[in-house]
């Protein structure tokens, strides 16, 4: 798993420009899936083909990151956001862009450090005049933090935990199940940061039975933490609901039933803000039962996302079991076919 | 000339009418297949069944205002229909409803403002419009309730060959696409003026899931902040830069196939081009590119200072240089110089 996360982590990859990430994941899965491919919105499908239940499970591959807005006439960049990034976590941050060069965040003068915006900010790539900087980076180009994986304890921390972790989970269930009658569409989705959007197109396409997203979720065991009952440790989450999706009542009682009956660990999840990719798949065409495997995670959206080992080998065995387990639709979702 | 006859016409969300009117004069001849639907949405189309179909988008709505109530002495109360500063409002003309009828936004008058009101921007809420009636009566034989308020400016040429007017955003748009429909490309060729972008996309989306097709490209009007008061670094777009090609807004990111399909074929053509430099707002780019299994969408802007107000200015170089890109991508698609395969593709 460290291999892989590593990887898959440190792996380029912001919201509309994750090729690189795509390109890792198509190098695992090649050799166990049937078919693998992409689309105009830039998700990765990995098929494992089957008679059985159609379903589609969802992880985004791409990370917050910053876009090159202008270039100053002293070389520093400025730039806007892409998907959620605050600027105080911003600010002295490394950063890298898709051709390896990397940069400082620094930041102007402030008479109040509350006062600090992403304006007050720019990206230092060394360069001594614009023609130098404009040589390495242009506008439009997009930068992410750069951060290798790092070991604490049976813990990782590193960037972009969201949502490599839950990609690194997907991949290693897709590599280790069982054979299965179900019709298995592994979709890494591209641009949920920015608001579902690759999901939304690929749950279009796919028009899939029962919709699953892989995803990482908040906790509330840090000091002075918001309220929220799910601590680093305690298993995955089962997602009851946040701001996107009520996950089928259904769906969620398969997932505790599965993990009770094979002993995994477990927490439940309500999410008071944020999404998932489960919000889009639930809500495509004529609708999809969809729910929600968490992979609890700390420090969400800076550099230092902090994500438990065991908490992930138990979602790859739950959504293992899950995707085996044989389904029929008919009965587990009578109104849904009726 | 059309572009001013454009933006002339009034056409605030939801009352496209006198808009649709005008581009269907205009290009009902040009087409094989001429319709709108529910939304109102204007489809023109030409080449069908040619191999690729390609999807031309620009709105027709403006911002404005909506009549919500009467005042006994005849004065009109309003809402703000799309996103306008309130700095901007008062004292400007506007017309009300379906018969144009003349008004003016009013507020106190400045010596009879207190200190204090004087420091800040009236908002929509103490504006009214006034007709010049002396009672509710008299306005009710006018204007109805719901009766949408424009605001009304000429259009005037000014300068190094720009325009002053108002609506830039979007008819510059409808401008454009209905000078492209006029000729013919070697592709299936739909163009849609949309309804209702200025209060949350809402049209484009049912067009292109009408239209469905392999690719789309839309053509806005976006700021130029190029003026006093704004750093370098926030000017988003340049007046008489050259067309503006969207990287991101709030609702799309490019993808790196279209944008390098405008990059190339603006330098193979010596059109000069510029990035918009903002990542705000959003267009129905965001809205078509969503739409099926996602459409692989374009989107480039002429810029224009002011935009949202009665009185705002484009720069007719960039406007024909916009033209002049969009024919050139157009000939490039038609020669098969982007990959536009809708279905699925091999992982690079």
């Amino acid at each position: 798993m460290k291999q892989l996360l590593k990887k898959l982590s440190e792996a380029y990859g912001p919201s509309g420009r994750e090729e690189q990430v795509g390109r890792i994941i198509r190098d695992e899965l090649e050799s166990c899936v049937d078919e693998i491919y992409t689309d105009s919105t830039g998700n990765l499908y990995a098929v494992k083909k089957g008679t059985g239940a159609k379903i589609m499970v969802a992880a985004h591959m791409d990370e917050i990151g910053v876009i090159v807005t202008f270039i100053e006439e002293k070389g520093f960049l400025r730039f806007s956001n892409v998907g959620g990034v605050n600027p105080y976590v911003l600010l002295g941050q490394r950063m890298i862009f898709p051709n390896g060069t990397i940069g400082t965040v620094g930041m102007e003068k402030l008479e109040d450090i509350k006062k600090l915006t992403l304006e007050k900010l720019y990206i230092d790539i060394g360069a001594k005049d614009k023609e130098e900087a404009a040589s390495k980076v242009k506008i439009g180009d997009v930068a992410t933090y750069y951060r290798e994986l790092g070991e604490a304890g049976n813990r990782f921390i590193g960037k972009a935990m969201d949502n490599r972790a839950g990609c690194a989970v997907l991949i290693k269930a897709l590599q280790e199940m069982s054979k299965t009658d179900n019709e298995i569409y592994a979709v890494f989705t591209a641009q949920e940061e920015v608001g579902l959007r690759g999901s939304r197109t690929a749950s279009y396409r796919l028009n899939p039975d029962l919709g699953l997203a892989v995803d990482v979720t908040l906790v509330g065991d840090t000091p002075e933490a918001p309220t929220m009952d799910v601590s680093l440790g305690k298993g995955p989450a089962i997602k009851v609901k946040d701001a996107s999706v009520i996950c089928h009542p259904k769906v969620k009682e398969m997932l505790e039933k599965l993990a009770d009956k094979e002993n995994i660990p477990y927490q439940l999840e309500v999410l008071v803000a944020g999404g998932t990719d489960a919000g889009a798949i639930h809500l495509s065409r004529d609708g999809v039962p969809s729910g929600v495997i968490s992979i609890p995670c700390r420090y969400v959206h800076t550099p230092g996302e902090m994500v438990d080992q065991d908490d992930m080998l138990n979602a790859v065995r739950l959504l293992t079991a899950f995707l085996v387990q044989p389904l029929n639709m008919q009965e587990i979702f009578p109104c849904y076919l009726s | 000339m059309l572009l001013k006859r454009l933006t002339e016409a009034y056409g605030v969300s939801g009352d496209e009418g006198d808009i649709r009117h005008i581009l269907k004069e205009e290009l009902s001849s040009s087409a094989e297949e001429v319709y709108t639907d529910a939304l109102g949405n204007l489809f023109f189309r030409k080449g069908k069944g040619r191999s690729a179909k390609v999807m031309l988008a620009a709105h027709m709505d403006e911002v404005g205002l909506i009549v919500v109530g009467f005042e006994k002495s005849g004065l009109l109360r309003a809402h703000k229909v799309g996103s306008i500063d309130d700095r901007v409002l008062v004292s400007k003309p506007v017309v009300v409803g379906k018969n144009k009828v003349p008004g003016v936004i009013g507020a106190k008058a400045v010596h009879l403002q207190k200190p204090s009101e004087r420091k800040k921007a009236i908002d929509i809420d103490n504006l009214y419009i006034d007709l010049g009636v002396r009672s509710q009566d008299e306005a009710e034989k006018l204007v109805n309730l719901g009766d949408y308020v424009a605001l009304s400016t000429k259009t005037r040429e000014a300068g190094e060959n720009c325009l002053i007017g108002k609506a830039f955003d979007d008819r510059v748009g409808c401008f454009l696409l209905a000078e492209l429909f006029k000729e013919d490309f070697a592709l299936d060729v739909t163009v849609v003026f949309t309804v209702q972008e200025e209060i949350g996309l809402r049209g484009s989306g049912a067009a292109a899931y009408s239209v469905h097709p392999d690719m789309a490209i839309v053509v806005e009007g976006t700021s130029a902040s190029d003026v006093v008061g704004t750093k370098e670094a926030a000017h988003a777009t340049t007046l008489g830069g050259g067309p503006a090609i969207t990287l991101m807004d709030a609702s799309y990111i490019a993808p790196q196939k279209t944008i390098d399909l405008f990059v190339q074929t603006a330098e193979k053509l010596g059109i000069p081009y510029q990035f918009r430099r903002s990542t705000t707002s959003g267009t129905d780019a965001g809205k078509i590119s969503q739409t099926h299994s996602g459409i692989l969408t374009g989107l480039v802007s002429v810029p224009c200072r002011y935009i949202h107000s009665p009185a705002s200015i484009v720069n007719l170089d960039d406007v024909q240089n916009t033209l002049r890109l969009l024919k050139g991508v157009l000939n490039v698609i038609a020669e098969g110089g982007i990959s536009i395969e809708a279905a699925t593709e091999k992982v690079k």
